[in-house]
């Protein structure tokens, strides 16, 4: 689906992941922060990727600020992200 | 029942460590009507991805009539939710159209038809009055719980510390609950710093015969365990009776004795009870 508009989700908790997700042009470009960059941040760009990837994103912008986020929180913000930008509501449970 | 705030991944990564039976996901109060289809997510993913071992898994979804009410459904239906727990249930209908739309989705996912839970919240005059034809209205439900906070709103009064504002309520709903041999979980108490009244609260509600009582707080959930938990006395007492019931069963004898008192129907019942809330508790395991 079409990026429609810039979107995010999450917030700046502790536990907690802001994943903004705006038009791109070079990929899926990730732009992350991290509190535990140097142990996980390879691992939440992977969950990110992956993610976006799945949903048949080929070219995005990313810009991720994570507080210590679990993989599923990484990819349930992820995901909410992107059915935000693309102004849809035809979710894929399971999929 | 712990609530945890659908939006919170803080909370909901280690709720289940604190001892709750269980776990009640919200979408619907505590979640800003903005960050609703975030929250679905985030609870969705936490389900199907977090081992919260045997900690039973309840969600309280929108309610059907919203714009949330039927993806809530069907995603928590989907992540294998063990209970659908819904709002401010008011009829019979209510109960119906949410069990119908449960089938749905079971059937989309080749899920069990049948196999999702579901509990009613009665939070009204009406669902109040209605709270038996709610109990009986789907094969599915294993409970019925008051909400206070409406409920009182709805009547014109405030949350007291006695709780007399609830009485009516909380009897009906049980009386209701047992007609339909089904569960009885009491509302909220919503100043977790007040333990005093707090555990009042509990003793109260678990001598007018609740099965159990929704908490906010990991600090509220000792004092409902201890409460509802039987004492050494009281579960040697209930031994005793099944023991004097069994020794009449064998001499083939019609009347049950236990020093000199008949023992009756009703006090095996209460026996019984006894030894199965010690065994919930962990404390007791029958030969």
């Amino acid at each position: 689906m079409e990026i429609k508009k810039a979107a995010s989700a999450g917030t700046l908790e502790s536990s907690d992941i802001l994943v903004s997700l705006e038009k791109g042009e070079n990929g899926i470009e990730i732009h992350l922060s991290s509190t535990v960059d140097k142990l996980f941040g390879q691992q939440i760009r992977e969950i990110i990727s992956k993610t976006l990837t799945d949903l048949g994103v080929q070219n995005i912008k990313v810009i991720a600020m994570d507080r210590g986020a679990l993989d599923c929180t990484i990819k349930a913000r992820a995901l909410a992200a992107y059915y935000r930008a693309t102004e849809s509501t035809d979710y894929k449970w399971g999929e | 029942m712990m609530f945890v705030p659908g939006n919170n991944p803080g909370m909901m990564t280690d709720a289940h460590l604190y001892g709750a039976d269980s776990l009640m996901f919200d979408l619907e109060d505590s979640v800003k009507l903005t960050e609703k289809d975030s929250a679905r997510f985030l609870v969705y993913n936490a389900l199907t991805t977090i081992d919260y071992g045997q900690v039973e898994k309840v969600v309280r979804v929108n309610p059907l009539n919203t714009e949330f009410g039927k993806a809530d459904i069907e995603a928590m239906v989907k992540a294998g939710v063990n209970i659908i727990r819904l709002p401010k249930s008011e009829t019979p209908q209510d109960v119906i159209e949410v069990d119908n739309y449960i089938t749905e989705c079971e059937k989309k996912y080749g899920i069990e038809v049948g196999s999702t839970g579901m509990m009613a919240a009665i939070e009204s005059a009406l669902g109040i009055i209605n709270a038996y034809a709610i109990a009986t209205a789907s094969k599915r439900l294993i409970g019925i719980a008051l909400g206070a906070e409406d409920y009182v709103a709805d009547l014109k009064t405030s949350r007291t510390i006695s709780g007399v504002e609830l009485f009516a309520a909380r009897s009906q709903l049980l009386i209701a609950s047992r007609a339909a041999g089904i569960a009885a979980i009491d509302t909220v108490f919503s100043d977790v710093n007040n333990e005093e009244d707090f555990r009042k609260e509990v003793q109260l509600i678990k001598d007018l015969g609740f099965d159990g009582k929704s908490v906010l707080n990991p600090r509220q959930i000792g004092p409902v365990i201890e409460i509802f938990t039987p004492t050494q006395k009281e579960i040697e007492y209930a031994e005793r009776v099944i023991a004097a019931l069994k020794e009449a069963e064998s001499k083939g004898l019609g009347v049950v004795s236990l020093n000199g008192k008949m023992i009756d129907k009703p006090v095996v019942i209460r026996a019984e009870r006894t030894l199965e809330l010690a065994e919930a508790a962990g404390i007791y395991r029958r030969a």
